[in-house]
C-alpha cells in the first residue's frame, strides 16, 4: 500500500525524482571509489611493509660466525619479524634474474664482487629507524638500504587519501541530504491539500509520512546501486591495465565478495541518507 | 450520544462560529442543520471531527471527550465518523475505487477485505461502472456519491454531511437523500447540515435552525425556517 502510494509520488515528478537519483549516484560513486582507494592504499602498503624493509650489505671479509651474531643482535631488539640471510651466490641469482634482458651487465659480475647481505623486515613500521641505526653501527656492515621512503610516502598517501576522503563524503552526504529534503519539501508542498484530506479522514502521521520516507530511501538506494555498477564496471574496463601498471602488488580483480560488500555498504549509506532526508523535510514542512 | 454542552468556538478574527450551544443527538437519529450561511452548521460539524476546538465548553461523543482529545487521539476519532465534506475532499489523482477504499486502508484492512467492502459500497451508491474513473471524469452527483461511499463504506455509527446536496440538480439530490435515509434505517445517527427546504420539509426529522452561531429552533419534526 505505501509502496503504491510512494511509486505514485515518483512517477508524478519524474525530473525532480531524476536529479535526486543523479547526485545520490554521484555521491556514491565517489563514496565507493574513495572507499576502493582506501582498501588498495591500505593493501599496497601492507605489501611493502611485508617485503624485506631494511638490507644490510656487509663487508667482504665477514665470517660466518660475525653474521650469526649479528642475526642474533638483531633478534635480541625485538623490533624485528623476520631477518633472511642472502649470500654471495644468492645475491648474484637475483642479479642475474633482475637483468637477465641485459646480458652484457651478466658478463661482468661475478659472485665476488657481490656483498652477502641481511633482508631484515621490522614488526612495525615505527622500528624502522631505530633499526636502521642500531645496524649502522655494527662493524662488519658496509652498507644499509633500508624503504623508509616508500613507506613513509605510501604512509602519508593512505592518511592523505583518508583525510579527503572522509571530508569530501561528508561534504557530498551533506549535499545529498539536502537535495532530498528540498526534493520532498516540494513533494509535501505539491500534495499539500491530499494530506489534508488523508488528516481529516483520520490517516494518522505515520500513515502519512511513511510513503515520503520510503521515496527518499527509493533515491537513496538507487543512487547507491547505480554509482556501484559504474564502479564496477569501470573496474572491471580498467583491471587489464591496472594490473600491468601495480606490477607485483596483488591488488586485482578485486574479489566479488568485496564487492558484494561494498554494494551493501553504499545501500545502507543510501538508505540512511534518505531517510535523514526525508525525516527532515517532514519534520521542516508536515508540522 | 452527542452531546454540545455550552459550547463557544470564537475564530482568532474575533468572530463566533458558534455561541453557547446545547444540544443532544441521541443515538440513530436524522437531524438537520439548517440555517443561512455562515450561521454555524459546518463549525458544528468541524468540531465534531476535531478539525477545530472550541473556546468554550464540551463536546462529547459516547463517552468520548472530544474537547479534552490529545491530539495523537484525534485520528482515531474521525476513523469512527464517516463525513461527508461539502468540498467533498476527493483524492484527484486516486480512482473512485481508490477513493472509497481509502478509509479502510487508513484502518488497516486487508485488501481482499477492502475489495469485498468496496464492491458493496459501490452498489450501495450506484456507482457501477465508474470504479476505474477518476473525480476529474464524473458529474457533480457521482462525486457526491463517491464521498457518500467513502463515509459509509467503514460503518461508522455516526455519520456527517455538510450540504451533500449541494449544485445538485433534485434528483440527484432525492437519490442522495434516499441513500442517506436508508443508512439512518440501519441505525447510524446523521447530522445533515443543508439549505435544501424541499427536502428538510419532506422528511420529517428533526430540524435545527442556527443563525449567527445560536440555535433558534430546535424541533423534533421540524420544518425549514427562513427569518
Amino acid at each position: 500500500m505505501y509502496l503504491k502510494t510512494t511509486w505514485k509520488h515518483i512517477r508524478r515528478s519524474p525530473y525532480q525524482a531524476l536529479a535526486a537519483i543523479m547526485i545520490m549516484t554521484f555521491t556514491f560513486f565517489v563514496a565507493a571509489t574513495l572507499l576502493l582507494a582506501a582498501g588498495a592504499s591500505q593493501k599496497i602498503l601492507s605489501y611493502f611493509e611485508g617485503k624485506p624493509q631494511i638490507t644490510a650489505f656487509f663487508k667482504d671479509k665477514v665470517t660466518d660466525k660475525d653474521i650469526g651474531n649479528m642475526e642474533n643482535a638483531l633478534k635480541n631488539t625485538g623490533k624485528v619479524s623476520s631477518i633472511k640471510y642472502v649470500s654471495k651466490e644468492e645475491a648474484l641469482a637475483i642479479y642475474r634474474e633482475q637483468n637477465k634482458k641485459d646480458p652484457l651487465l651478466l658478463e661482468m659480475v661475478s659472485a665476488e664482487i657481490l656483498p652477502a647481505s641481511l633482508e631484515i623486515s621490522a614488526t612495525n613500521v615505527s622500528n624502522l629507524k631505530d633499526l636502521y641505526e642500531f645496524i649502522k653501527k655494527q662493524p662488519n656492515i658496509e652498507e644499509v638500504v633500508f624503504q623508509k621512503d616508500v613507506v613513509d610516502t605510501l604512509t602519508s598517501w593512505t592518511s592523505g587519501i583518508r583525510k579527503i576522503g572522509l571530508s569530501l563524503l561528508i561534504f557530498l552526504s551533506l549535499i545529498s541530504v539536502l537535495i532530498i529534503v528540498t526534493v520532498i519539501g516540494m513533494k509535501i508542498a505539491i500534495r499539500r491539500e491530499e494530506i489534508e484530506i488523508l488528516h481529516l479522514v483520520g490517516a494518522s502521521n505515520w500513515y502519512i509520512r511513511w510513503p515520503f520516507i520510503l521515496e527518499g530511501m527509493f533515491y537513496g538506494v538507487t543512487g547507491a546501486m547505480i554509482a556501484w555498477s559504474v564502479t564496477y564496471l569501470i573496474l572491471w574496463r580498467t583491471t587489464p591495465f591496472l594490473t600491468s601498471f601495480l606490477s607485483g602488488i596483488p591488488l586485482l580483480p578485486v574479489s566479488p565478495l568485496i564487492m558484494f560488500f561494498l554494494l551493501i555498504t553504499l545501500c545502507l549509506g543510501g538508505a540512511i541518507i534518505g531517510i535523514i532526508g526525508s525525516l527532515l523535510a517532514l519534520w521542516r514542512y508536515l508540522k | 450520544m452527542i452531546k454540545f454542552n455550552k459550547v463557544t468556538k470564537k475564530f482568532k478574527n474575533g468572530t463566533f462560529g458558534i455561541s453557547n450551544i446545547n444540544i443532544i443527538v441521541e443515538e440513530g437519529e436524522f437531524v438537520f442543520l439548517t440555517g443561512s450561511t455562515g450561521a454555524g452548521k459546518s463549525t458544528l460539524i468541524r468540531l465534531l471531527i476535531a478539525d477545530i476546538l472550541p473556546s468554550e465548553g464540551s463536546i462529547k461523543i459516547g463517552d468520548l471527550e472530544v474537547t479534552k482529545l490529545p491530539k495523537r487521539k484525534i485520528p482515531e476519532l474521525r476513523r469512527s465518523i464517516g463525513v461527508i465534506f461539502q468540498e467533498l475532499k476527493l483524492l484527484t489523482d486516486r480512482t473512485v475505487k481508490e477513493n472509497i477504499a481509502l478509509s479502510l486502508e487508513i484502518l488497516g484492512k486487508n485488501h481482499q477485505e477492502i475489495d469485498k467492502a468496496v464492491v458493496e459500497a459501490i452498489k450501495i451508491v450506484n456507482l457501477e461502472g465508474l470504479e476505474d474513473k477518476f473525480p476529474l471524469q464524473l458529474s457533480g452527483g457521482e462525486l457526491q456519491r463517491t464521498a457518500i461511499a467513502r463515509a459509509l463504506i467503514k460503518k461508522p455509527k455516526i455519520i456527517l454531511a455538510d450540504e451533500p446536496t449541494a449544485d445538485l440538480d433534485p434528483a440527484t439530490s432525492w437519490g442522495i437523500i434516499e441513500l442517506l435515509n436508508n443508512i439512518n434505517k440501519s441505525g447510524t445517527t446523521i447530522i445533515m447540515a443543508t439549505h435544501n427546504m424541499e427536502i428538510v420539509n419532506s422528511l420529517g426529522k428533526r430540524v435545527i435552525t442556527l443563525d449567527k452561531g445560536k440555535i433558534i429552533k430546535d424541533q423534533k419534526k421540524g420544518k425549514y425556517e427562513t427569518k
